[in-house]
Parts: C-alpha cells; sequence; structure tokens
C-alpha cells in the first residue's frame, strides 16, 4: 500500500459499501452475461432452458447489488448506468466469472468453483448488519444455492461420465485453478467491511469451500485438483485478463453508441 | 408461419406416392369424431395420412421455435438495459419451452425427438421462413416480439382447437405466452418510436425489411395453396392462408399507425365497404427462394444449430453414461 495508505484510510464506510457492491454486482454481471452467451448454443435442448435460467439469477441479481450500489454513492447512478458506463479498470468482479465459456466442461467446471464460494458468501451476508445487503441476499440465497447444486451435478456427470468428459472436465479444473485464490483473497475494503460485521471474513470460507471441493472430485471420477505456484490476483482493482474488455464491449455497445437515451 | 406447409411439389408428390390405402369404416368413424369437435388422443386410432400430416406439422413448429432462439439470441449479450435483457432473456428462454412442448406433442405419435432433430439438420425438414432472416440492429428485436409473434399468434390461436389433443393442448399453453411477447416487442418498438432521431430510424428501418417477411409467413395464398382441404377436414387448419394473413394485417396496421411508424407498403389502403387493409402484391419468388435455403442467413442458422448439436454431442454421451452407471449402481 504505502503511500496510497493515507487516501485508504480516509475511506468513508459508504466508499467501502459502494466498491464491495460493485464487487458483488460485477461478479453478478459478468458472470451472467457469460452464461446468456450459451442461450441458442448449448449442449441440449434442456440446457437451453438451464442456461438462461442461471443467467436470468444473475443478470437480475447484479441489478439489485448495483442499484443499492448507486443509491449509496448518491449520484444519481443506477444499475444502468454502472453498468454501461465504467471501463474494465473500474470493474470489481472476479476473474474467473470472466474467463470465457470453452466448452461446457469449462463453463461447468467455472460455474460450480465460483457458486460454491458466491453461496457461501451471499449465505453469510444474509446476516450481514447491513440490512439493505442482508435483504438482497436473503433474496437471491435460493437460487445460488440451485447453482451449486446444478453444477455440482453437472461435475459429477461430466467427472464421471465417459474418459472424453472427465478429461474435459480436469482440463477446465487445470486452467481455472489458478483464479480459485482469488476468492478468498479480500483486499482492504472486504477486511474493513468484515471487522464491520458487514461482510463476511473470506479466509474462514475457504476451508470449506476446500473440503466440499475435495470430496465432490473424488466423488466424480477422482478429479484432481492442480498445483498451482501461484495463485492470478487483480479483479478487485480492475485488473482484469484480455477477456473483460471484450465481453464489456458487447455489454456496453448500445448505451455508449447512444449515450442517454431510453430504451 | 410456423405450421405452414413448405413443402416443394416435388416433396409433396412424393409424400402422396407413399399412401396408405385405410379401412374405410375406421376412416368415417374418425372423421365423425373430429366433425363432433372431440380431440383424437394419442392411443386412438388415426389414418396413416394424419398422423404424418401432424408429426410434419408439429416438427416444423418445434424446429421453427428453435431456430428462432437465433436471431434473437443474436441481441441478448448487447440488450441495452437490464430491463431489456431480461425480458428478452426470458423470452428466448420461452421459445426454448415451446420447443420443447412441441417436440413431445409430436413424440405422442410414435416418432422421437432425435429423429426429429436429425431431420432439421440433414435439411429434411423445415422451418418458418422468417428466421432466415438477419437481427440487424435493437429494433429488430422488438420487431420481432411484434410482427413475428404477432403472426405467430393469429396462427396458433385456432390451432389451439385443433383435433389433436395434444397439439391443441401445446397450443394453449404457448398462446398466452406468445400474446405477452408481442406486447412486450410492440412495446419496445413504441420505446424507440418516442426516443431520439437515430432510435426512429432504427425502428423504421426494422419494420421496412420485417414487415414483407412477416406476411410471407402465412405461407402461399390460397389460390396457389392446394393441400389445405384435407387439412380443414381434419381441423388441424381451421382458417386458410389468406384469411389468416388478412386478420394479421388487419391488426398490425393500426397498431404501426398508432406509434408512428411507416407501413412499407405504397400501395396500402383501407377498404371501407371490406373494413379491411389491403396490401399490394406480396414478392412469392423471394419467398420461395428463402424456403429452397437462399434466405440471407440459411446457411448461419442451420450451422449454428449443427455445430451446437455436434459439440453437445460429447455431454449428452457422458450424461447417458453417468446415467447408466448410477442405474447399475442402485440395481446393484
Ligand atoms: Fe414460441
Ligand atoms: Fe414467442
Amino acid at each position: 500500500m504505502g503511500a496510497l495508505a493515507t487516501n485508504t484510510v480516509e475511506r468513508t464506510l459508504d466508499q467501502d459499501r459502494f466498491d464491495y457492491l460493485l464487487h458483488l454486482g460485477d461478479n453478478a454481471l459478468v458472470l451472467g452475461q457469460r452464461m446468456s452467451e450459451w442461450v441458442g448454443h448449448a449442449p441440449a435442448l434442456e440446457l437451453e432452458m438451464a442456461v438462461s435460467n442461471l443467467a436470468l439469477d444473475l443478470i437480475g441479481e447484479a441489478q439489485l447489488w448495483l442499484d443499492l450500489a448507486g443509491r449509496i454513492e448518491g449520484e444519481g447512478r443506477d444499475a444502468d448506468r454502472l453498468a454501461n458506463f465504467r471501463d474494465a479498470l473500474d470493474f470489481r468482479n472476479l476473474l474467473i466469472v470472466e474467463q470465457p465459456n470453452g466448452d461446457w466442461a469449462f463453463t461447468v467446471a467455472r460455474h460450480y468453483l465460483f457458486s460454491l464460494q458466491h453461496l457461501a458468501v451471499v449465505e453469510r451476508l444474509s446476516e450481514s448488519r447491513d440490512e439493505e445487503i442482508a435483504d438482497i441476499a436473503r433474496k437471491v440465497r435460493p437460487e445460488i444455492a440451485y447453482h451449486v447444486k446444478f453444477a455440482r451435478s453437472w461435475i459429477e456427470r461430466l467427472g464421471d461420465g465417459t474418459e472424453e468428459s472427465h478429461a474435459r472436465l480436469q482440463r477446465a479444473i487445470d486452467r481455472l485453478w489458478r483464479f480459485t485464490g482469488e476468492m478468498f483473497a479480500p483486499d482492504a475494503i472486504e477486511e474493513r467491511l468484515a471487522d464491520e460485521g458487514i461482510a463476511p471474513d473470506l479466509r474462514t470460507l475457504e476451508a470449506d469451500w476446500r473440503a466440499e471441493v475435495e470430496q465432490v472430485f473424488e466423488a466424480s471420477g477422482g478429479l484432481d485438483i492442480p498445483e498451482v505456484k501461484r495463485m492470478t490476483l487483480g479483479g478487485r482493482e480492475g485488473h482484469h485478463s484480455e477477456h473483460l474488455g471484450h465481453l464489456l464491449c458487447e455489454l456496453q455497445f448500445l448505451q455508449r453508441a447512444y449515450p442517454g437515451l431510453e430504451w | 408461419m410456423y405450421t405452414t406447409d413448405l413443402r416443394s411439389a416435388e416433396e409433396k408428390r412424393k409424400a402422396a406416392r407413399a399412401k396408405v390405402v385405410e379401412d374405410p369404416e375406421k376412416l368415417a368413424e374418425f372423421q365423425a369424431r373430429i366433425d363432433r369437435d372431440e380431440f383424437i388422443e394419442p392411443k386412438d386410432w388415426m389414418p396413416e395420412a394424419y398422423r404424418r400430416t401432424l408429426i410434419r406439422q408439429i416438427s416444423q413448429h418445434a424446429h421453427s421455435e428453435i431456430v428462432g432462439m437465433l436471431p434473437e439470441g443474436n441481441w441478448i449479450t448487447r440488450a441495452p438495459t437490464f430491463r431489456r435483457k431480461l425480458i428478452l432473456l426470458a423470452k428466448v428462454q420461452d421459445e426454448a419451452g415451446h420447443g420443447l412442448y412441441l417436440y413431445s406433442a409430436a413424440e405422442t405419435l410414435g416418432v422421437a425427438r432425435d429423429e426429429l432433430v436429425d431431420q432439421l439438420h440433414e435439411g429434411k425438414a423445415k422451418y418458418s421462413t422468417i428466421f432466415n432472416y438477419p437481427t440487424l440492429t435493437w429494433a429488430d428485436i422488438g420487431a420481432i416480439g411484434w410482427l413475428v409473434d404477432g403472426a405467430a399468434i393469429t396462427n396458433q390461436i385456432p390451432l389451439c382447437r385443433c383435433s389433436y389433443g395434444p397439439y391443441a393442448r401445446a397450443m394453449q399453453r404457448i398462446c398466452k405466452e406468445e400474446s405477452f411477447h408481442q406486447r412486450q416487442g410492440y412495446e419496445a418498438m413504441a420505446a424507440l418510436m418516442r426516443g431520439s432521431k437515430e432510435q426512429r430510424r432504427m425502428a423504421q428501418d426494422a419494420m421496412n425489411r420485417w414487415w414483407w417477411p412477416a406476411l410471407m409467413m402465412f405461407g402461399p395464398p390460397d389460390s396457389v395453396s392446394i393441400h389445405s382441404a384435407q387439412s380443414m377436414k381434419w381441423k388441424i387448419k381451421r382458417y386458410s392462408n389468406d384469411e389468416l394473413r388478412q386478420r394479421f394485417i388487419d391488426a398490425t396496421v393500426p397498431q404501426a399507425h398508432a406509434i408512428g411508424l411507416e407501413v412499407p407498403d405504397p400501395e396500402l389502403k383501407f377498404n371501407e365497404e371490406t373494413g379491411h387493409w389491403e396490401t399490394g402484391p406480396i414478392d412469392w419468388d423471394e419467398f420461395w427462394a428463402v424456403v429452397a435455403g437462399d434466405g440471407p442467413c440459411n446457411y448461419d442458422r442451420m450451422d449454428a444449430r449443427r455445430s451446437a448439436h455436434d459439440e453437445g454431442a460429447w455431454v449428452r454421451e457422458a450424461a447417458a453414461a453417468h446415467a447408466a452407471k448410477r442405474a447399475g449402481t442402485r440395481a446393484a
């Protein structure tokens, strides 16, 4: 931190809450956007229904967090404004959610690893001292619980399906694992909010997360957790992978091309 | 239309040659039931030609729902607001659901969904010509909801009373959702027409491109549509192509005018005597060219469907293998 530390200290609780809500909202928005890319191209008709459901849940969730962020900020920005008029540097989502869909195994692995953390966070947030945050968390919790169930069932199917599905899933896990560390590495904002009883202490969630992943991987044809020498971080401070900029190009196109209009 | 007979004369001749000779007594009893407005159910006796016609019509309808997800899906990631994105996602999801019910209805006639999907991918089955046109701007999403779903409902409301029970019931469920889609599409168009010059231009341009293809959805004019008589007798079609088209035109022209859209037809006029809107001639050469595969997006649509299916093959295999293992474990 060093020279920046003075600034950090002067931040108000509302500024922290605003940034944290962007983090929650951006996670849901970016993953929802990714999931919606599957619509029309899913591996089976039943999965067309499923991917659009998942996307609907996540995009609806994002709108709740971002609208609240805008209200806390108090500068007249709503969820649409926040989604469409920030560049990648101001997006605070985790890197894992922005990774391109790849094949169904990659999408399933991404969804499982993230949703399990997402559910744990939302469960804790539903007991947050911040009533507005707790309200939203309670509202979305059942949906995220379903996401975990859905993704877990596909880890089991692909892990213990055919040789090919197992290999594809293992490959996806190998590629995604480097982004899992970030899910349990709070920044200063989240640490302060955890001290205030507003956000969960992410470090306390990791052990349970890891235990379930190990158990499910074991039961899914023996999937391996790869050794990663260094976790890739950066999402919370706006340092993303190359993929996010392209995702935002699509997401923001109309609002940027024709600013200030009603749609 | 999703259900219009899109077969070429050659395809129809071939089908006619495969005719099965039916027991005249059974045939008469079957027709009597239909004349009494009874529903025919899957286990009931039915003439082979009735069964085949329904399979063709219902599966074509199902394929149309599924292929129709593509032009609209093209704008999900670019929808301008949360509200519009959620509405569009939910709509496209509904269309997937319609495809599912309809494939199930077709399966009650003794044909497997996989077989029907293969026919589509092999180019043997048809789907509505309308989905071979591209969605170029956001306004196309409004235009599709309003015009395409609007045309679909006009055709499908009478099918809620069609003689085949499972199809009629699927239609009742689907029609409710389609009318919702139509209203949302119209509302999206109206919002654009209330907006900036650029937005109004988008909306009018979409209207210009979708109007005629929407009219073509009802199929060739009655003067050349020879096969309808049998379907009418069986009550799997209740009104002619031209009757339904006219109904759509009469409902839609005033809606266009109400939000300031021009109908792209210099010959359009209201006939005071008949109380109907009369349009200029429809370009049936364009329609038949699109049916035959020469629409702007025929290749794109089929490539997208085939690649989703082919790339999904290992997923479906894995799911089946897993289910088999589970069943084995349980049995042991
Ligand atoms: Fe539909
Ligand atoms: Fe529809």
